[in-house]
C-alpha cells in the first residue's frame, strides 16, 4: 500500500465575504426614471437605444436616459452619484 | 459587473444585461461580492457588430439562461419585492487550510487537477519537505505577504506570502536558487492568467547578474523548452497566477477565447552581453548590477522576420500595423540588433523610428472592438493620444503608438539574423491600464 503524504494548499488567501442586500425595489415603474447605461462595449450603444425605444412604446410612463461611464471596464463615482440624485433604478450592459 | 454592484450599494435597484456565455462568471462574481441574488439577465452570444433590429430581437426575445421573455426578467427585477435572501446577501469565510489531508501521491495528483490546481501538466506535489527546501531561497519570512492578485479588474483581489508563492513554486519544478525571480513575479501584481476573453498572457523578461548566476538561456532557443531555469520560472508565474488569485477555471475565473500557448511558461532572459545596446532594465531607470523581472501583457499576436534587409522598413511597418490595440514588444536576436546598431540606429531611435512610421488611417484604426471598447471613451474624455487621433478624419493617417509603448528586447543564439514582435504592454499606471501593476519588479529585494 503507498505511502500517505501531507502537502500544501496551493491556493491564496481570499477575502472574506460580507452580505450585502440588494437595493430596494421599485412598486411600480411608472413615472420613474430609469438610467439605461452603456457600459462602452461595442455595439452595447445600440443596444441601450433599442432599449430606450422598447420602453417608449411599450411602457411611455417611464422615462428612461442613456449615460455612459467615463471609461470601460472602471468604476465611476461622479457617474454613480449622478444616477443615484436623479433616477429611480438603472439597467447596465452589454458587453460582448 | 463590478458597476453594477456598486449601484445597487448605493441604493439603486439594478439590473445587469450580459450575453449567456457569462451565467457562471455572472454568478460567481455577485457570490464573492455578496450580493448572490442580484438579478441578473441575459441575452444571446453575441452583441458585437449586430444591427439595432438584431439587438431589438434580443430584448423582445427569450433570456437563455432563465428561459422567460428578457423584458419579464428586466420589470421583475427592478418591481419584484426582497426575499430575505435578496436582504441578507452571503456572508462566509473562505479560508483555506495550509495542509491538505494526507493522501497517496497518487491521489493528490488527481486531486490537484480536479481542483483545477495544476496546467494539466505533471506538478512536483508540494510536500513539507520541498517547500522547506524551496523557502531556503529567500530570506523573507514564510508569512511575509507578498501581494495580490486577481483575474481581471472587476473580481476580488486574494492575497498571498512567501510560503504560498514556494509552494506553486515547487508544483512548477522550480529550485531553491530561482525563488526570488519568482517573487518578483508574485509582487508585480500583474497576472499571468488574466480571464480576458482576448485570450492575453504574459512574457516575462529576467535582466542583470541573476540570470547568469541561475543559468538561464540567453543563447539558443532561448524562448523555448531549452532551459530548466527560463522553462519553470514562466511555469511557476503562471499556475502562482491562477492559484493565487482564486482560480483559472475556464467560464468562471476565464474566459479566454482560445486560450494561449504563452500561458505555459513564457518567461527569458535578455543576451545583454551579446547585445548591441543597453539592456531593458536600465531603459527602465534601474541600474545594470541590479537583477529585475519586467513583464508584458499581451501574447494576443506575433510576426516575425529578419534583420535590415532592403526593404525592412516596408516588412517592420506590415508587421507594427499588423494588429493595434496591444503595443509591439520586438524580440531580436543579437544579429539583427546589430544590423540595426550598424544602419546608425540606437534602441531609442528605432523605436522612435517605429513610432513614427506605424500609421493607419482613423477609419482602419476605430475598427477594432477593442480599440473602440476601451480606447474610444479615453479619446471623448479627451485623454491623449486618443484624443487627437479620435478627431482625425476616417482617411487621415494617424501615429497608432507612443515611442514610450515600444520596447525592444534582444535575446537568442545568432544562429539566424531574426526579429519576433509579440503583442506585449509594458505594465504601468497609465490611461487605459485598469489592471494596474508594476511592469518591472528588482529581484534583488526578494533575494
Amino acid at each position: 500500500m503507498a505511502a500517505k503524504i501531507k502537502v500544501h494548499d496551493p491556493r491564496g488567501f481570499p477575502p472574506r465575504v460580507v452580505g450585502r442586500r440588494l437595493a430596494n425595489r421599485l412598486e411600480s415603474l411608472d413615472g420613474k426614471v430609469i438610467f439605461l447605461v452603456d457600459c462602452l462595449f461595442e455595439s452595447s450603444d445600440v443596444f441601450m437605444a433599442q432599449l430606450q425605444q422598447w420602453f417608449a412604446e411599450h411602457l411611455p410612463a417611464v422615462t428612461t436616459r442613456i449615460i455612459r461611464p467615463r471609461a470601460s471596464m472602471v468604476d465611476d463615482p461622479d457617474m454613480r452619484a449622478t444616477i443615484a440624485a436623479q433616477g429611480n433604478a438603472a439597467i447596465i450592459g452589454v458587453g460582448l | 459587473m463590478g458597476l453594477a454592484l456598486a449601484l445597487e450599494r448605493s441604493g439603486i435597484a439594478t439590473i445587469p444585461v450580459s450575453t449567456h456565455v457569462f451565467a457562471r462568471l455572472a454568478k460567481a462574481t455577485c457570490l464573492a461580492a455578496g450580493m448572490p441574488t442580484l438579478r441578473n439577465v441575459f441575452v444571446p452570444q453575441p452583441v458585437v457588430g449586430l444591427s439595432g433590429a438584431e439587438l431589438r430581437a434580443y430584448i423582445e426575445g427569450i433570456d437563455p439562461v432563465a428561459k422567460r421573455p428578457f423584458m419579464q426578467g428586466v420589470i421583475e427585477g427592478l418591481t419584484q419585492p426582497l426575499s430575505d435572501e435578496d436582504f441578507k446577501g452571503a456572508t462566509f469565510e473562505r479560508s483555506t487550510p495550509h495542509l491538505l489531508e494526507a493522501d497517496t501521491g497518487e491521489n493528490l495528483q488527481q486531486l490537484f487537477i480536479q481542483n483545477s490546481w495544476t496546467d494539466f501538466l505533471p506538478i512536483m506535489l508540494p510536500t513539507e519537505e520541498r517547500v522547506e527546501r524551496m523557502l531556503k531561497g529567500t530570506r523573507h519570512a514564510r508569512d511575509e505577504i507578498v501581494g495580490r492578485l486577481r483575474p481581471t479588474a472587476f473580481r476580488e483581489y486574494w492575497e498571498f506570502d512567501v510560503e504560498k508563492v514556494a509552494v506553486n513554486a515547487v508544483m512548477a519544478g522550480a529550485r531553491a536558487e530561482y525563488l526570488p525571480v519568482i517573487l518578483a513575479m508574485a509582487a508585480s501584481g500583474i497576472s499571468a492568467r488574466s480571464s480576458s476573453t482576448n485570450s492575453f498572457a504574459t512574457i516575462s523578461i529576467v535582466n542583470g547578474p541573476i540570470r547568469n548566476e541561475i543559468g538561464m538561456n540567453a543563447g539558443i532557443g532561448a524562448m523555448g523548452p531549452y532551459n530548466h531555469a527560463n522553462a519553470t520560472l514562466g511555469r511557476a508565474y503562471s499556475l502562482l497566477s491562477q492559484n493565487l488569485q482564486g482560480g483559472s477555471v475556464p467560464g468562471e475565473t476565464y474566459l479566454g477565447t482560445f486560450g494561449n500557448f504563452l500561458n505555459y511558461t513564457a518567461c527569458f532572459p535578455e543576451n545583454e552581453e551579446r547585445s548591441p545596446w543597453g539592456p531593458l532594465h536600465v531603459d527602465k531607470g534601474f541600474k545594470a548590477e541590479q537583477s529585475t523581472v519586467s513583464t508584458f501583457f499581451g501574447g494576443w499576436h506575433t510576426q516575425s522576420g529578419y534583420g535590415p534587409r532592403a526593404t525592412w522598413k516596408q516588412k517592420f511597418v506590415r508587421c507594427l500595423i499588423a494588429d493595434h490595440y496591444t503595443p509591439p514588444l520586438i524580440v531580436m536576436d543579437p544579429i539583427c540588433a546589430r544590423g540595426f546598431a550598424d544602419l546608425g540606429f540606437d534602441k531609442r531611435a528605432l523605436i522612435e523610428w517605429c513610432a513614427e512610421h506605424a500609421q493607419l488611417s482613423a477609419r482602419d484604426y476605430w475598427d477594432d472592438q477593442w480599440v473602440t471598447t476601451l480606447d474610444r471613451p479615453l479619446g471623448l474624455a479627451g485623454i491623449e493620444p486618443f484624443a487627437s487621433r479620435l478627431r482625425a478624419a476616417p482617411d487621415e493617417l494617424i501615429r497608432i503608438y507612443t515611442p514610450d509603448d515600444i520596447h525592444i528586447v534582444v535575446t537568442g543564439g545568432e544562429t539566424q539574423g531574426a526579429f519576433k514582435m509579440f503583442s506585449g504592454r509594458y505594465m504601468k499606471a497609465s490611461p487605459g491600464n485598469f489592471l494596474g501593476g508594476r511592469g518591472t519588479v528588482v529581484i534583488d529585494e526578494w533575494r
